[in-house]
């Protein structure tokens, strides 16, 4: 029986100590090691000679999501990478998992090594740790397993003998205000070089070179960062005078990495099936990368440029192997935009009638409402229960045009009344609030949407119809990201965002269907902290720190999150909030994140950004190419029809 | 065909609550293509029903779990499929037919289970500090689980919804012994009457006159029983020899 590193005394005093076990169905244990006996070798110092080589040549990684069990396995990528890895025969990827508040103060008290879950093994004593950064308020998480691991915070402490902390995920397309307290980053998507990366390593390991030498030569493998491989200086004003390589043979530019063709990309036929129910407990099918839309405030939607789809076929085969390989009871389309699959009612079609009648539920979240997805949603959920979802963003035209939000009210209208014309009657509506351009006017127009929706449904005769509507106006603020059109804006106060929320809130009760309107508002304190991190530079680094030290933690959780907790941060490290959050910058500014090049080009953005001034719309990748940059990846949407 | 699992729960899975037991068994029967059968209505659910939940940190020699299924297969077919997709600490035991309708339900047969319970290393029981008792720190606690045993009743103070109340636990002792410093005990287990190992050896160390701290034992149920006796005399069945076996 495997050996845990937690004492039964402390597994069965912390909340859900499967948390911290493994042994996993899926879960992938090695033997790395040099195993007396399997070899018949009598010569002892041969052996010791073998059992170096062995270590020399075997790496041992593990990867982690910075927040709790049930978020962190949740996450796809990371199933991903962690299949990838385990392919490779020298290679044993583990995974590690923020411990949960109660756990981390028994390591503390006791000084016990953060441990990797498959073998049980202290984190200190791998080669690499990996950390997937998929939200900016997880960055004090980070410091959590960097110190709970007994790994010096900042890189530039850390001896041989550290593994070397790696940085990826989304927060990675600007991985500066962690520059500090990683050793690597690697932005982009995880299939194409990590083999070189770890092939270097192993060369390097073998024939003993050092740590620095060893980041040296990464650093020129493209699309890996090394942070202390580059000098930034600043202007009086504060923003960036230039980011320079410290040495000739560092490229200047980091290449995002992009699979070209994600349907032969490595995918994880049997992920891990947790034991205790976790956020994503279902088979997830990414069916497509990218997305054609180009609404102007996301930044999924730029930085996974091109649009690319996997072939149906392939993905019926995944399908079929995951929930045979995993026997999760639902599965899940994943995508930005799953009704932008060219053969979504292949794929739809093909899921019911392989495995509804063996109750397998299928879940298809971010579909457009039309008379085929209204179709399929009936066949496949319980029109009663279940609820529709539009995302119009905007109250007014005007607003939606602004950040390229193809949806008018007439679609929805005409998508929410064939629906309650089928039966539903449950609406949910997401807007954002603080958008540049955005008036007390345009605030308004969202709760006469809402208004709008509910007259449609009181329009059905009162026989036909199931009860009352219930809509449920949901509105958070706009945090403006790296690499996208807004990058550029500035945002507001925490009361200027809750005054907006007011005037919505006000608005909705003077509608004659109030009664049938439900509304939240997001916190408006953590999008400006989420907007600070998003946009901050290397300076910002010490803020993170200092907000840790001052015992920030879980940050992305309500219940442990404190705003004041960060402006004593930002006061304690002489760090102005405002010259992140309130300010329009300039056209020519050097952004922290320039040195990534995306392929979708600055100048296209800056565009973007006057466009969307201009209340301007763009197409969508499928309607016309914009010459975004995309297209130099020669691969996705860019060439559709084209071969 | 209704059919009952015998399943061991060891390591690690100790730490594996009821709850979640029950969803790696949807999961595992899925994996291993055993055909089983699910309830009617608008979400269908597996029909599957655990004879008597283990609590946290114990584990088991003789876990039981009924399911309905729909293909017949043979006792030797399933524990090979089964066998094949269990996470390391679960072991699939037995699969025998039983018999059809309620009265035969695992849960409510359930009468008694035998467990046996040592100390933790480290947290043997530590005596009073008198050289006559032994080596330092050291106490002979195993001495008095007859005498114990012999008593004709024994009144510990539970802690209720409402308050305290006295419960006489010796009639729900229906055996034990110790060995080599494991006691083994079989208790009345179930609906109409359950006492916990913990609260046995609680007793005991009261009467004992040793400190018991927790999480200081290490359970484990080795068989849980049907009672077939009739007119108050007890006649214990394991559950799995109610079943008979698939050929």
């Amino acid at each position: 029986m495997r050996k845990l590193a937690l004492s039964d005394e402390i597994l069965l005093s912390v909340e859900k100590p499967a948390r911290y076990i493994g042994n996993e169905v899926n879960s992938v244990m090695k033997t790395l090691t040099y195993v007396p006996g399997e070899n018949s070798l009598e010569n002892q110092d041969e052996k010791q000679y073998l059992e170096n080589t062995q270590k020399k040549n075997r790496i041992r990684l593990a990867m982690c999501f910075p927040d709790v069990y049930e978020i962190g396995m949740s996450h796809l990528g990371i199933q991903i990478l962690y299949d990838l890895f385990n392919k490779r025969e020298d290679t044993w990827c583990e995974r590690v998992y923020s411990p949960w508040v109660d756990l981390d103060k028994v390591m503390r008290e006791q000084q016990l090594p953060l441990f990797a879950l498959e073998s049980q093994d202290p984190i200190k004593d791998f080669d690499f740790l990996g950390i997937t950064i998929q939200y900016e308020m997880c960055y004090t998480n980070i410091l959590q397993i960097l110190e709970l691991s007994q790994i010096p915070l900042f890189a530039s402490e850390r001896g041989e003998e550290c593994p070397l902390v790696i940085g990826g995920g989304p927060c990675t397309y600007n991985p500066e205000p962690l520059a500090d307290f990683f050793d690597l980053f690697y932005i982009g998507e995880g299939e194409t070089v990590y083999d070189d990366l770890l092939d270097l390593y192993k060369a390097c390991k073998t024939s003993g070179c050092s740590r620095a030498e060893f980041l040296h030569q990464a650093a020129k493998i493209p699309g890996i960062y090394v942070p202390s491989l580059y000098e930034v200086t600043y202007l009086e004003d504060g923003t960036i005078k230039a980011f320079t390589p410290k040495q000739k043979d560092i490229p200047a530019k980091i290449a995002k990495q992009v699979v070209t063709d994600v349907t032969h990309a490595s995918y994880p036929d049997a992920p891990v099936v947790p034991f205790i129910k976790v956020t994503q407990d279902r088979v997830v099918l990414e069916i497509q990368r990218g997305c054609i839309r180009g609404c102007r405030f996301c930044q999924a939607g730029m930085v996974y440029r091109p649009n690319r789809e996997r072939d149906l076929e392939v993905l019926k085969e995944h399908a079929k192997n995951m929930l045979k390989n995993t026997g999760h009871e639902e599965i899940s389309l994943s995508s930005l935009s799953s009704s932008d699959y060219s053969d979504l009612e292949g794929m739809v079609t093909y899921l019911m009638e392989e495995f509804h009648d063996k109750n397998i539920n299928i879940s298809l979240p971010s579909l457009r409402i039309d008379a085929f997805s209204l179709d399929v949603m009936s066949k496949v959920q319980d029109v009663r229960k279940s609820s529709l979802t539009f995302a119009p963003e905007a109250g007014s035209q005007r607003l939606r045009d602004v950040i390229n939000k193809g949806l008018t009210e007439e679609i929805i209208l005409n998508g929410a009344g064939e629906a309650f014309e089928g039966g539903w009657n449950k609406v949910k509506l997401y807007f954002m609030l603080g958008l540049p351009t955005e008036t007390e006017e345009d605030r308004k127009e969202i709760a006469h949407l809402a208004n709008a929706i509910a007259v449609r449904y009181y329009e059905i005769p009162k026989d036909q119809r199931n009860g009352k509507c219930q809509i449920t106006v949901s509105t958070s603020f706009l945090v403006p990201k790296p690499f996208t059109p807004f990058q550029w804006a500035s945002m507001h106060e925490p009361g200027d965002y809750l005054g907006f929320a007011k005037t919505v809130n006000h608005e909705i009760r003077e509608m004659l269907n109030q009664k049938s309107i439900k509304y939240n508002w997001h916190q408006a304190d953590v999008t400006v902290l989420e907007g600070f991190l998003a946009r901050g530079d290397r300076k910002a680094g010490k803020v993170i720190l200092e907000a840790y030290r001052r015992g920030a933690l879980f940050d992305a959780w309500t219940e442990f999150w404190n705003y004041d907790r960060w402006l004593e941060a930002f006061e304690a490290t002489d760090t102005d909030l405002y010259f992140y959050t309130r300010r329009e910058r300039k056209e020519d500014e050097i952004f922290p994140w320039d040195f990534i090049d995306i392929g979708v080009t600055k100048q296209f953005l800056l565009k973007e950004w006057n466009k969307a001034k201009a209340g301007e719309i763009t197409k969508n990748c499928r309607a016309g190419c914009s010459g975004c940059g995309a297209m130099k990846y020669e691969g996705g949407v860019c060439f559709e029809g084209k071969n | 065909m209704k059919v009952r699992i015998k399943f061991a729960k060891q390591g690690a899975m100790k730490f594996i609550g009821h709850l979640d037991v029950m969803r790696y068994f949807q999961k595992a029967l899925r994996r291993a293509d055993i055909d089983i059968a699910f309830s009617e209505g608008m979400s269908p659910h597996m029909i599957m029903s655990f004879a008597a939940p283990l609590g946290v940190g114990l584990t088991s020699d003789g876990e039981y779990v009924d399911i309905e299924i729909k293909t017949p297969i043979t006792t030797a077919e399933a524990l090979e499929k089964l066998n094949k997709v269990m996470a390391d600490g679960m072991t699939i035991l037995d699969f025998r037919q039983i018999e059809e309708g309620k009265a035969s339900k695992a849960m409510s047969l359930v009468a008694a289970a035998d467990y046996t319970v040592k100390f933790r290393k480290g947290c043997e029981p530590v005596g009073k500090k008198n050289p006559e008792d032994g080596p330092a720190g050291k106490m002979d606690w195993q001495s008095d689980i007859s005498g114990f045993f012999a008593r004709k009743s024994i009144v510990i103070t539970k802690q209720t919804k409402k308050g305290e109340s006295e419960v006489d636990i010796r009639p729900m002792i229906y055996q034990m012994s110790v060995n080599a410093g494991v006691v083994s005990m079989q208790l009345a287990t179930g609906s109409v009457a359950n006492l916990k190992p913990e609260l046995v050896m609680e007793a005991y160390a009261k009467f004992k006159g040793f400190e018991l701290p927790e999480f200081a034992l290490e359970v484990n149920r080795r068989e849980v029983y049907a009672d077939l006796g009739q007119n108050g005399k007890r006649r214990l069945v394991s559950l799995n020899d109610l079943g008979t076996i698939l050929a």
